[in-house]
């Protein structure tokens, strides 16, 4: 089963975006939160989103969820340094796309499938007029 | 004009240095269009190499300036970690086991550190980054070179395109990074990553401006 790997500058964000993901996902899903530095501060930390990368890893792949852009500088270089890994970095708003991802992913179905349904995020619509 | 290993320890000693005593004014340009961690980042990220200085000060240019990248990514905590890491990684790579260079080498290193930054951040010149800093900077001193200045002289001319590439950040659009987020409002400020990377050239030629 495909894993999720969520990236914020806040630690908090994204320990509450996998507590969020894990409950409608009823802990089928693993999902693995890389938010904040290291000292825990707010900001991006390479080694812990390698870490993380390491801990989600499976077969099936990982997609991983980011928060804004200088986010995807630090993914994309974890993601170089961790060529055993197969994962990929999602264009999906973090929560909706988490949510998205998480759902889909506990269906069993493939990374791409899943990335796919994370990008449906981006059209959502949270007000109808 | 050679350049010794320890002549980069001592730059890099002076950029932390400077850094520190700017890391308010990176700050406060980066509250302007970023997210105000730019000289905070900086600095943390620079203390963190100082203390591990020590551990290369024996070894050769590219080790010295892969281990500067190596910690900087590991400690800035912001995008900049990964684009100066970047820089500072491929400028060693391109001087791996040197311990002198001269000034042709000086610049195959910064042509090594500006593709790095190219490419980790996908940006290209007049999108209100640091390569509005870098790159102009560049094409001056390998103008110069080629047009017979002394290198001192045109590492001088250098800078002075660096300082001229700042100011010409302040009425670009900024369509990369956590500025573009502003859209038209990052128009009129100057770019704190361009500021910082001036920083940095100031240091290189007064550190390089010390060898007899």
């Amino acid at each position: 089963m495909v894993s999720l790997l969520i990236v914020s500058h806040s630690r908090q964000l994204a320990e509450g975006v996998k507590e969020f993901v894990g409950q409608a996902t009823n802990g089928q899903v693993t999902i693995i939160a890389a938010g904040g530095r290291d000292d825990g501060g707010l900001g991006t930390s390479v080694d812990l989103i390698i870490a993380g990368l390491h801990q989600a890893a499976t077969p099936d792949g990982t997609l991983v969820l980011v928060d804004l852009m200088g986010a995807v500088l630090a993914v994309e270089m974890a993601l170089e340094m961790t060529p055993d890994v197969r994962a990929q970095i999602s264009n999906a708003p973090l929560v909706e796309g988490a949510y998205l991802a998480g759902v889909e992913a506990s269906t069993g179905i493939p990374l791409e499938a899943v990335a796919q349904a994370a990008l449906q995020a981006r059209e959502l619509v949270k007000l109808h007029q | 004009m050679q350049i010794a290993a320890d002549t980069v320890i001592r730059f890099i000693e002076g950029v932390a240095a400077r850094l520190k005593q700017h890391r308010d004014e990176l700050t406060q340009l980066d509250s302007a269009i970023g997210d105000a961690d730019h000289g905070a980042n900086l600095d943390r990220g620079f203390t963190a190499v100082l203390a591990k200085l020590p551990s290369v000060a024996d070894k050769d240019i590219g080790t010295i300036l892969k281990t500067t990248g190596m910690t900087l990514v590991s400690t800035v905590g912001g995008a900049s970690g990964p684009l100066y890491g970047t820089a500072y990684m491929r400028a060693g790579t391109a001087l791996v086991d040197r311990f002198e260079m001269n000034e042709h080498d000086l610049v195959l290193a910064l042509e090594a550190a500006l593709e790095g930054i190219q490419a980790r951040g996908k940006a290209k010149r007049g999108e209100k980054t640091m390569i509005d800093a870098i790159a102009p900077g560049i094409d001056a001193l390998k103008a110069a070179l080629a047009a017979g200045s002394e290198p001192r002289e045109a590492i001088r001319l250098g800078l002075a395109a660096v300082e001229g590439g700042v100011q010409d950040t302040i009425p670009l659009l900024a369509t990369k990074g956590r500025a573009s987020y502003l859209g038209e409002r990052s128009i009129g400020h100057q770019d704190p990553g361009a500021t910082s990377a001036l920083f940095m050239a100031q240091v290189l030629v007064e550190t390089l401006d010390t060898l007899s």
